[in-house]
């Protein structure tokens, strides 16, 4: 086995650095950082770099000085920010390490970043109370000052251990890249040379932050921390895991949701070289194996008899056709302001239209998996962990344990996009359901990985919920837009989970009508309602963007109907509607000024171009898109061009800035041509042949603009994705006159 | 016991023949660099060189790479284009979650191996069998050409 992979040091870590900690509040705003103290060196020695979260690399050094929960400085001048936020492509342990390095002057070379343990009471995400966990793009804004206060008091107490032995004023002394002097003196030294020392002095009851224009990493090119692992296979997933005796699981799930085994064959299964077990558990039927691809022969030869006595049988047909049906009546009322009826009865012209937007999956590039082991005294659990306060606790139920018994290793995730944070930790349950069923069976209680195949990732649920949206637009008399409808209808993501009591009001999921209830245009009378059947017993899930994945569309893709109706430029109509909202109106101008809104679009004879646009604010940010594309005479959409303009507040990091909206663009674009699609309740796709993630072919050119900001830092791991259709399906309509109002597009429509 | 050559060492591999390279590579082997994404060779998150050849690792039954020469991301930097891709990555910072890019750069290094000026159009063919669902794609095809430049 690679030393560095060797678990149990690295479980040993874990341990050292759980229960090595003294905890004393010191700072405000809400932050209970904690006090490290010196290590002993034995100890130290064994801690791993990579440790307790493993998604660092290298090996680190004695364990010297640790002024809080956040940070650590060694005798080898190496700093270590320890991210209580999961990686999973976003850029954030990069990101976190630049607010810490930036107040602390650390030079960025010597940074690394490791993983979090599981631990809510150091870890918590602020913006989620007493939780710690990853999603809403939130990791930066709820850490920008935590860990920027953290950097700083790590830089105080060395400034005070270099004045104390250098017998100057701290005032006297600066510090630049990693290196501490005093002018007048002529001294040096490096963070490493102080760890010692600057472990003793008391930690700051207050730190004062720098002043932006000071900032040395914050707003410039700070190198992501994970590309060196991410480029030569040393980078650690959960599916590489590997420890001593483990075995795989893969699992015979049923066809249908709320299908559950009625009986089961495994003679063939056995026979299968490197099958040591198989079981059955609440979720299906799991093939043990001593590798991967035995146990997936052995669960292909399993023979399993299904009972779906309880299970949900609609296909997507029958439900979008219930969802019609539904949409006839009013819902109940996420928004209303004025008086909408009023405002109808009185216009001299109506617009209507109606969007559908399917099922979409996550379709992660790792399928998800984790590890679980029993201890001696609990379980450990390796995995891309975004939820972990609410994954130890459902855990620690399932297996019969206490939550702080439940050991969390946070790795990298090979993608998420809102998977991992599984509302009701699904494939986390199956996991541990295996390990009991084993239990006692098994020698040794070894430890298990489940490992989901494609197959089992694509048709497991936990949707994008599908949706149906209606709306009407009310035009007086003088041409002004007075009256707004807005019908949604679709299942919950929220209602029966954890979060119903914090995130439903009066019945109204507040993700199911985000982007659409918060619509900021200036229509004096307005009305959102929305139906949420609760029949429907396909497992639904927040996927990138949550809401705003389908209600961007519908409001952005019918206003610029309404443009169309009332004979205005869409740009001009918009900024009409949004004297209120400058932060909208700012990036609207800033795109449509940067795609040459105002210059037309080069074409070929014959050949279909268009334009289109579309601004949303999700997650406290704001996106506007110009879309390019070119039609073909099949239908076929080309985009050729997005023009982005983008406000999260002060820009951390303006490359992954850019990176993310490149990202959250193709990320977006997928769901123009791909559904996830149920028939007699049984999902139709299930690999990349029937959902297929964009391709480098499809990936259009892409300029992003950032707006130059001093506000707090927001989000951007979610909001470049929802404007992406919505201005694509705006410019197909300048290009052929056409309104696609349904995903995924049917082009067939396009065809000349 | 299969034997195979693997970044440059023969080694054995206790396994069924009929077991993909790809789990040969990961279980047993375990070199975890290359990744397991759809088991069809539909998103090239598996590839591995086979005689400097892009494979899909992950169909290709083991018996079959016998006599041949494996190569994994884990050596890829051993050889001139190899290094000068992985440094083009870097220095463009192509990565996101990272799970998918070592294929992508099995799939660059063969692509500039064969063809030193790769136009747009010869990058999106050569790569469009490896997907990435972060969608780094603008990075990637910058990073190839960037490599294609330090490699002139």
């Amino acid at each position: 086995m690679n030393a560095k992979l060797n678990p149990s040091v690295l479980a040993e870590g874990a341990d050292l650095s759980l229960h090595n900690l003294s905890r004393r509040r010191f700072l405000h705003g809400g932050a209970a950082l904690t006090l490290g103290f010196v290590l002993p060196a034995a100890a130290a020695d064994k801690l791993p770099a990579a440790g307790p979260g493993k998604a660092g690399d290298g090996l680190a050094a004695a364990v010297k000085f640790e002024p809080n929960a956040f940070l650590r400085i060694g005798a080898d001048n190496s700093v270590t920010v320890i991210a209580k936020h999961l990686e999973m492509g976003q850029g954030t342990h990069t990101g976190l390490a630049t607010l810490v390095a930036e107040e602390l002057d650390a030079d960025w070379a010597q940074v690394r970043v490791e993983g979090a343990p599981a631990d809510a009471a150091r870890y918590n995400n602020l913006f989620w109370g007493p939780s710690q966990g990853t999603g809403g793009s939130t990791a930066m804004a709820n850490s920008w000052e935590q860990l920027r206060k953290a950097g700083a008091a790590g830089r105080a107490m060395l400034v005070n251990a270099a004045a104390r032995k250098w017998g100057v004023a701290a005032g006297d002394i600066a510090v630049s890249n990693g290196v501490l002097s005093h002018a007048a003196s002529g001294r040096k030294a490096s963070f490493g040379e102080l760890a010692v020392e600057a472990a003793k002095e008391a930690v700051p009851a207050e730190v004062r932050l720098k002043d932006p224009k000071d900032f040395k990493l914050i707003g410039k090119h700070a190198k992501r921390k994970d590309s060196a692992a991410k480029t030569n296979g040393s980078a650690r997933f959960t599916q590489d895991v590997h420890l001593p005796g483990m075995l795989v699981a893969v699992v015979a799930h049923p066809p249908q949701f709320g299908a559950t085994v009625k009986s089961f064959d495994d003679r063939k299964a056995r026979q299968v070289k490197g099958v040591v077990d198989v079981v059955a558990i609440p979720q299906g039927v799991a093939v043990l194996a001593r590798d991967t691809w035995s146990a997936k022969k052995g669960r292909d030869a399993l023979s399993v008899v299904w009972d779906d006595s309880a299970a949900f049988k609609l296909g997507s047909a029958e439900i979008l056709a219930r969802y019609k049906e539904m949409a006839r009546t009013p819902g109940k009322i996420a928004r209303q302001q004025g008086n909408t009826d009023a405002a109808f009865a009185a216009a001299a012209r109506v617009v209507e239209a109606s969007y559908d937007f399917p099922y979409l999956a996550h379709a992660a590039m790792e399928p998800m998996n984790c590890v679980i082991q029993l201890t001696a005294d609990g379980a450990e659990v390796w995995n891309g962990e975004q939820f972990q306060t609410i994954d130890q606790a459902v855990l620690a139920k399932v297996l019969g344990l206490k939550p702080e018994q439940v050991r969390l290793n946070m790795l990298y995730a090979g993608g998420s996009f809102g998977r991992r944070a599984s509302k009701d930790v699904d494939y986390l349950v199956e996991a541990a359901h295996i390990v009991k069923a084993i239990k006692g069976r098994v020698p040794g209680n070894p430890a298990v990985k489940l490992v989901w195949l494609r197959e089992d990732d694509m048709r497991g649920g936990y949707y994008r919920p599908l949706f149906h949206h209606a709306l009407q637009a009310a035009i007086d008399a003088n041409g002004r837009l007075t009256g707004w409808r807005h019908r949604l209808v679709g299942q919950s993501i929220l209602i029966g989970s954890p979060f119903e009591a914090f995130l439903v009001k009066d019945g109204i999921d507040g993700v199911s009508v985000e982007g659409a209830s918060n619509l900021p245009y200036a229509i004096p009378n307005l009305t959102v309602d929305l139906h949420t059947p609760t029949d429907i017993k396909v497992p639904v899930l927040w996927w990138r963007s949550v809401g705003s994945s389908h209600t961007a569309f519908s409001t952005e893709a019918f206003l610029d109907e309404v443009a169309a109706a009332m004979g205005k430029d869409p740009v001009a109509l918009r900024l009409e509607l949004l004297a209120e909202h400058p932060r909208h109106a700012a990036v609207l101008r800033l795109a449509a000024e940067k795609a040459g809104w105002t210059t037309p679009l080069a074409a070929k004879p014959g050949e279909r171009r268009g334009r289109g646009v579309a601004v949303h604010e999700s997650f406290n940010s704001y996106v506007a898109h110009v879309a390019e594309v070119t039609v073909a005479r099949d239908g076929t959409i080309k985009v050729d061009r997005i023009v982005s303009a983008v406000d999260c507040g002060t820009p951390i990091n303006p490359d992954n800035i850019r990176a993310q909206v490149e990202g959250g663009i193709g990320f977006g674009l997928c769901a123009m041509n791909n559904a996830i699609t149920l028939k007699d309740g049984k999902v139709e796709q299930g690999n990349f042949d029937g959902f297929a993630p964009l391709r480098i072919g499809d990936m259009p050119q892409v300029e992003v603009h950032i707006v130059p900001s001093q506000k707090a830092p927001t989000g951007i791991g979610e909001p470049g994705v929802p404007p992406v259709l919505p201005a694509v399906a705006n410019a197909v309509a300048a290009a052929t006159g056409k309104r696609l109002r349904d995903l995924p597009f049917d082009t067939r429509a396009l065809a000349v | 016991m299969i034997k195979l050559n693997v970044n440059g060492k023969a080694v054995n591999v206790d396994v069924a023949p009929d077991t993909p390279l790809l789990w040969a590579l990961r279980d047993t082997l375990q070199l975890t660099g290359t990744k397991y994404g759809c088991g069809q060779a539909m998103c090239g998150a598996c590839t591995v060189h086979l005689d400097g050849e892009p494979t899909r690792s992950c169909v290709l039954p083991v018996s079959a790479a016998v006599g041949r020469r494996i190569t994994t991301i884990e050596a890829v930097d051993s050889g001139k284009v190899g290094h000068a891709v992985q440094e083009a990555w870097r220095k463009l910072d192509v990565v996101q979650c990272g799970y998918c890019q070592s294929g992508q750069i099995m799939s660059a290094v063969a692509l500039l191996s064969h063809n030193r000026k790769p136009s747009d159009a010869d990058i999106d063919a050569a790569m469009s069998g490896n997907l990435c669902r972060c969608a780094t794609y603008v990075r990637i095809r910058a990073a190839i050409h960037e490599a294609a430049k330090t490699l002139a």
